[in-house]
């Protein structure tokens, strides 16, 4: 007898479930790896004595709690927002390219950062990458948003439509990018140097006063949207249909579009431009997990983590002790696999 | 009278697409919009099925104006099926199916979901396919699969663009047929456009045939396909003759202006 749709179902849902396990627990025991390495090693035994409260040497929980776990959180809190954002965004635009970066809030943070950075030095001879560290963010959290608000904008005069949505970013993006040349072209050796750095991207900031922002933001906007999962597959079956499907669609475009817009802009305002994890980790996601939005967010979230996390780690280690900026290495692996993805797997999804 | 149109004008800018539309559909019943290119069929279809959003007062389905209705409760009530499945991000066609109970569904799905899922699944032949990704369907398929995610809202209208232009005839008798044993089961309201007058006279109990936005005459297939309405409608001197299925209409020849 065939199976019936019940048990189809039910099965398909457990496959999930596990999968999602199976992505936590490696993601618990990456946490614990990324961090024992480093400069100091800290063996396990150790390190799960200081994690559950056992008195140990001063230097060794410093190193812990002070100067590795930050980062480590850094990396997992960024690495779920860019796939979160990401995962929204090709989702509410119907495009397998959209991301934070296509819509146009990278280019935007940048430009924001490096005004900072550049008219810091110069204007007001203070410098900033050292003591304001919190106005490089504000700055590029405001133009990230701005540069959002500008492409929502133009894309509203044209009825909301997704592609001119998608144009308008791209434009946006090269008018920011330009923005940033001529900053970097104008600006002297010192804010050269600190705006490029910033822009490869990196946790190198990574602080507890600035996670204790971000954190709860990163967790009340990934609850906000997964509420809305149901929306969002109906959406997948296109605008019209999810209209008479009894979805809002205007009212959760916008709701959606805006608090990923702001997840995203604080997030990259404290790590710099940190490429490919939006686009990459959602994709991979659908490929394991499939396109329901209630097991694919969270999917997409872990992903991003894990992909963020190892690259950090390896950034920190390949030569240690000089740190490699993590946007190289995921740009350097990332790519490369998922090329391999897109040729391997039959499946084509932006056929 | 389960669906009401009273007085439907819609304009795009300054240009009126339809005038002051009026009908009145019982359940129960195969409804075919006709009419020539830019007659204002699918603006008709997507007013009634309120993805335009239509004039206060214009629409009513169960004796209520369709601009009072929730978002989901509406959705409970009547269902639409696009010309074509959207080219997203692919479901399996479980999924796509499932989708259908989204009016119904908080966040988990219920056994009851399932269970409604499964029955139009079998109903349509369509359960060997289920873990099939929809874009690995044929036409004929997935136009089915689209039909099985609007039964599965459990609507009292069924709302259908164009359901047989890309279906092999085959698919094309196929997919009527089951509309009208629909109609006829389930007393639902199955009202679609339809580009083939025979098949339109063969399936429907009724035709509303329209032209330049207004309907130019509508009743049982006989009354509304003579040759005398299909020269002014759509141009072309047509022979009309009794088949064994039905009404059998030559075009002859466009009418010279």
């Amino acid at each position: 007898m065939e199976p019936r749709i019940a048990q189809i179902y039910q099965g398909s849902v457990r496959n999930k479930l596990l999968l999602l396990g199976g992505m936590l627990l490696l993601l618990v025991i990456s946490t614990l790896y990324a961090i024992s390495r480093g400069a100091v090693e800290i063996p396990l035994i150790d390190l799960l004595g200081i994690l559950f409260g056992q008195p140990a040497d001063e230097m060794t929980a410093y190193i812990v709690y002070e100067v590795r776990l930050p980062r480590i959180v850094m990396a997992i809190v960024t690495g779920i927002s860019l796939a979160c954002a990401g995962a929204i965004m090709q989702a509410l635009l119907r495009n397998p390219l959209a991301d934070p970066f296509t819509l146009g809030v990278s280019s935007g943070a940048a430009f924001g950062a490096a005004l900072a950075i550049v008219a810091g030095a110069s204007v007001f001879g203070i410098n900033l990458v050292l003591s304001g560290q919190w106005l490089i963010a504000l700055n590029a959290f405001v133009f990230g948003c701005l540069a959002v608000l500008i492409v929502y904008g133009i894309a509203r005069l044209k009825n909301s439509s997704t592609t001119v949505l998608l144009l308008a970013g791209v434009a946006i993006g090269q008018l920011f990018s330009a923005g940033v040349s001529s900053l970097k072209y104008f600006s002297d050796n010192e804010a050269l140097k600190d705006l490029v750095v910033w822009l490869m991207g990196g946790f190198w900031g990574a602080k507890w006063q600035v996670l204790q922002m971000l954190l709860p933001l990163v967790l009340v906007s990934l609850a906000v949207l997964i509420k809305y999962a149901w929306d969002l597959n109906a959406l997948g079956a296109g605008e019209e249909v999810a209209r008479t499907l009894g979805v809002k669609v205007k009212r959760i475009r916008w709701v959606c579009l805006l608090v990923v817009t702001l997840m995203a802009s604080t997030t990259i305002a404290f790590t710099g431009i940190i490429g490919f994890i939006g686009l990459v980790a959602p994709h991979i996601s659908r490929m394991m997990i499939g396109t329901d939005y209630r097991f694919l967010l969270p999917c997409s979230c872990l992903a991003g983590a894990l992909l963020l996390l190892l690259s950090d780690t390896a950034a920190r280690m390949l030569l240690s002790p000089v740190e490699i900026p993590v946007g190289i290495i995921t740009a350097l692996f990332g790519a490369p696999f998922f090329i391999y993805l897109l040729v391997k797997k039959r499946r084509d999804y932006w056929a | 009278m389960f669906m009401q149109i009273k007085g439907l004008s819609v304009q795009f800018g300054a240009k009126p697409i339809l005038k002051d539309i009026r009908m009145e559909l019982p359940k129960g019943e195969v409804v075919s919009i006709v009419g020539p290119n830019g007659a204002g069929k699918t603006t008709l279809l997507k007013s009634m099925a309120s993805i335009l959003s239509p004039p206060r007062k214009a629409v009513w389905t169960d004796g209520k104006d369709v601009r009072l209705y929730a978002a989901n409760e509406l959705a409970k009530k009547q269902a639409y099926v696009p010309q074509h499945s959207s080219t997203g991000f692919p479901l399996t066609v479980m999924e796509t199916v499932l989708l259908g109970r989204k009016p119904y569904i908080k966040w988990g799905v219920t056994d009851q979901d399932l269970q409604i899922v499964e029955r139009i699944m079998d109903r349509l032949q369509l359960t060997r396919l289920s873990e099939q990704f929809i874009d690995e369907c044929s036409g004929g398929e997935r136009q089915k699969v689209l039909i099985a995610r609007a039964l599965a809202q459990e609507p009292e209208v069924l709302l259908l663009d164009e359901p047989t232009s890309a279906l092999d005839i085959r698919y094309q008798l196929e997919v009527l047929e089951l509309l009208r044993q629909l109609a006829r089961e389930q007393q639902v309201l199955v009202v679609l456009i339809l580009h083939d007058l025979e098949l339109a006279a063969r399936y429907s109990d009724r035709v509303i045939l329209l032209k330049e936005g207004e309907v130019f005459a509508a009743g049982r297939p006989e009354e509304v396909f003579t040759p005398a309405h299909i020269e002014q409608v759509y141009g072309v001197h047509v022979e009309i003759e009794q088949g064994s299925c039905g009404m059998k209409m030559t075009a002859i020849r466009p009418v010279l202006v």
